[in-house]
């Protein structure tokens, strides 16, 4: 007799975690199968954990979730070769009683998550991997496993697999990702002894800093990078849109080393010794990019659904909530004895446009296409600015009247009257 | 056929750090697995099984987090598993360990009769290797270490061959049932199990034994006042900082590179060259 259950959440990643424990504790019978070792084993996210939607299903997760430290400071950065402007946000306030952003390490994150699911009534099968779906005509009722006899039927599988998808394109129901809408990132963990890391970044014991930096960095590439104060390392890493990194022959990792050499990068690391070395896909296709994500007996959730905010570098959050609103469906499915047809179970996508998953989505839904069309975003605009500070703050003998006539023209040279007017409308238009 | 395994949980070692200022060891977020070499152990106890019948009863001491081994080894195959857990147990070495793991067998076999007990060569923890011969010593098991294959089995008569590795060759040993044997590594791989076997172990629970139920009679002989061992220091090694030196040659061919190489080599220790042309002599 094959193993039957109301629901399969395949992985245990943010998504899967929060579909899971939605229905475990609503009293349906769910599987969650993982193909790691463990939950977050084969994660190597070092990563910002934004508090508000955990919260939302652990109330109080604070207590035991192995958090690094609180966000009390934000900086972002525009680096040209040398130099970097940049606005740092800090405040006391961000030291409340439930603070709002953690840096976290998915790998120890998402274990933990993974037994609050099991506690709630879920079972869990790790090392075991989907390798297809299993469908009656159209209608998928189950999945099939990598194991002898691994055949589990449901009566609606989430899928949670992660940025690649592959259990839905290996049955047909998502297209391969497209090198445009997904970025490479690369990331090194860097270890400093935690008293280093306060004294460094100029915070207290639990407090900690994100510092974002875009410019020239990246080669004329569209990307970012970025470094997190983890309790005893920094996650340090850089990531640009896989086509970039095509069309250019850049090597991810010469672009790491590049941006670890920076003048106003290589201070905050010396003397750290680097442990682990990893890259990822993030999917950055935005609203337009946002594949079919119901059908007969399947829904869709988390960064395999590509939700993700690419600029305001959200993700496990809104995999979060797509997963949490995916296992709300089913459950009032269940509750009013409705099948779990492709018509019933596109209330979930209904949901999600009225979420702000897909209202911020909806909002930057030009800005990937902008952006790559306008690469001078990251490649002269930040030099004008290193170049416009320069001229401001260096004292010669030079008056303010000139430095300010000097400044203009280098902009007005650097991009055009029509060019600057151009951009401000594009930008403007594009995240309005 | 009744086999039990003992298996022990172990920080990944792989994934062990070094803290890099204070030079102690970072357990902290380490992942543990069952120790390697416990997995050749049990593989060897599950093949047997599945040839002969019986039940493979899979026991480990540990802290109550050790369940997570056990029921890895559930999903394995293994029939039934035993967590061994008490104060009393904590801070063992390899002579309360044994204590502890002997007293549980025993009362393991009063239900049904222990045939065999398998364990790995030994721990990459503690790297002792003694553990699986002071359970044979107790328990008056017949004793067969560093086994590499069991030849021959009889369950009738009682009678088995192993192929022992020893130093400079490989000892072939017959001896008969009840016996105890810990396992080479590289002698089998574990098997990936089926899906039944995965729901079993994840719905499985563990049972667990204190002292009590273990059969432990002599609190004095376990733990931290029945371990004669203690570790007095950890460190980790200085790494050395001798400096490579180029050694400059005349020509590129092998013949002068060798020949500079050699006059380095002697310059550095003269006692050296008289030895070798002794030696030359001699040969």
């Amino acid at each position: 007799m094959p193993e039957r259950f109301d629901a399969i959440v395949v992985g245990a990643g943010p998504a899967g975690n929060a579909a899971a424990l939605t229905l475990a504790e609503a009293g349906v019978s769910v599987l969650l199968l993982e193909r790691g070792e463990y939950p977050g084993s084969k994660n190597v996210q070092g990563a910002i954990m934004y508090a508000d939607q955990l919260q939302a299903l652990i109330p109080d997760f604070r207590d035991d979730a192995p958090l690094e430290r609180h966000i009390v400071e934000q900086r972002i950065w525009m680096l040209d070769d040398s130099a970097h402007v940049g606005t740092h946000y800090r405040s006391d306030g961000f030291n409340e009683e439930l603070p709002n952003r953690y840096t976290i390490i998915r790998a120890q994150f998402d274990k933990w998550f993974a037994k609050k699911v099991q506690a709630a009534g879920a079972l869990l099968i790790c090392e075991t991997t989907v390798t297809e779906l299993l469908k009656d005509g159209d209608r998928v009722v189950g999945v099939r496993t990598d194991r002898a006899g691994g055949d589990i039927h449901a009566d609606v599988v989430i899928l949670a697999d992660g940025v690649n998808a592959l259990v839905a394109q290996r049955s047909g129901l998502r297209d391969e990702l497209k090198p445009d809408n997904v970025a490479l990132a690369v990331k090194e963990m860097h270890f400093l002894p935690e008293e280093v890391i306060q004294q460094r970044f100029n915070i207290g014991e639990n407090e900690g800093v994100v510092i974002e930096a875009a410019g020239t960095i990246t080669d004329g590439m569209l990307g970012t990078g970025f470094i997190y104060t983890n309790r005893e390392s920094l996650s340090v890493g850089i990531g640009c849109l896989v086509s970039d990194f095509a069309a250019s022959k850049t090597r991810p990792y010469d672009l790491l080393e590049r941006f670890k050499q920076h003048p106003s990068i290589r201070p905050l690391l010396a003397g750290s010794e680097v442990k682990e070395y990893a890259a990822h896909l993030i999917p950055e296709g935005g609203y337009r990019a946002v594949p079919k994500v119901f059908g007969d007996g399947w829904l869709m959730a988390g960064d395999a659904g590509q939700f993700v905010n690419s600029l305001h570098r959200e993700g496990s959050n809104m995999a979060m909530t797509t997963g949490r609103i995916a296992a709300e469906t089913v459950i009032d499915l269940k509750r009013e004895g409705k099948p779990m047809n492709g018509r019933n179970l596109s209330l979930y996508r209904k949901r999600l446009e009225d979420s702000y998953v897909m209202k911020d989505l909806r909002k930057y839904r030009d800005l990937p296409q902008v952006l790559h069309r306008n690469k001078q975003f990251v490649t002269t605009y930040p030099k004008l600015l290193a170049g416009a500070a320069d001229t401001w703050f260096r004292v010669d003998g030079v008056d303010k009247r000139s430095k300010e006539r000097q400044i203009v023209r280098s902009f007005l040279k650097g991009r055009s009257l029509r060019g600057l007017v151009g951009d401000a409308l594009r930008l403007a238009r594009a995240v309005r | 056929m009744h086999i039990v395994v003992c298996i022990k949980q172990v920080p990944d070692s792989a994934q062990i750090r070094i803290h890099p200022v204070t030079n102690t060891i970072m357990r902290q977020g380490v992942p543990t697995i069952i120790n390697p070499f416990d997995l050749f152990a049990l593989e060897e106890a599950l093949a047997l099984r599945d040839r002969f019948g019986g039940t493979v009863t899979v026991i480990t001491m540990g802290p109550p987090m050790a369940d997570a081994a056990l029921r890895k080894a559930l999903s394995f195959g293994a029939d039934r598993a035993i967590l061994l857990t008490d104060r009393l147990f904590a801070g063992s070495d390899t002579l309360a360990t044994s204590y502890v793991l002997s007293s549980a067998i025993a009362r393991i076999g009063q239900e049904t009769p222990v045939d065999m007990v398998f364990t790995g060569k030994q721990t990459i923890d503690g790297d002792t290797a003694q553990v699986g011969p002071g359970i044979a010593v107790r328990l008056g098991l017949n004793q067969l270490t560093y086994v590499e294959r069991i030849v021959e089995l009889d369950p009738s008569l009682r009678r088995i061959v192993v192929h022992r590795r020893a130093e400079g060759g490989v000892q072939v040993l017959e001896t008969r049932l009840p016996c105890l044997i810990t396992m080479l590594e590289g002698t089998n791989h574990i098997r990936f199990a089926g899906m039944d076997d995965m729901f079993r172990a994840a719905r499985a629970e563990i049972a667990t034994w204190g002292a009590a139920e273990a059969g432990v009679d002599e609190p004095g002989r376990c733990g931290l006042r029945g371990s004669p061992t203690v570790v007095k220091k950890v460190f980790a090694p200085t790494p050395r900082t001798e400096k490579a030196t180029p050694i400059e040659t005349s020509g590129k061919s092998p013949q002068e590179i060798a020949d500079a190489a050699i006059d380095v080599i002697f310059a550095a220790k003269p006692s050296l060259r008289s030895e070798m042309a002794g030696r030359r002599q001699a040969g």
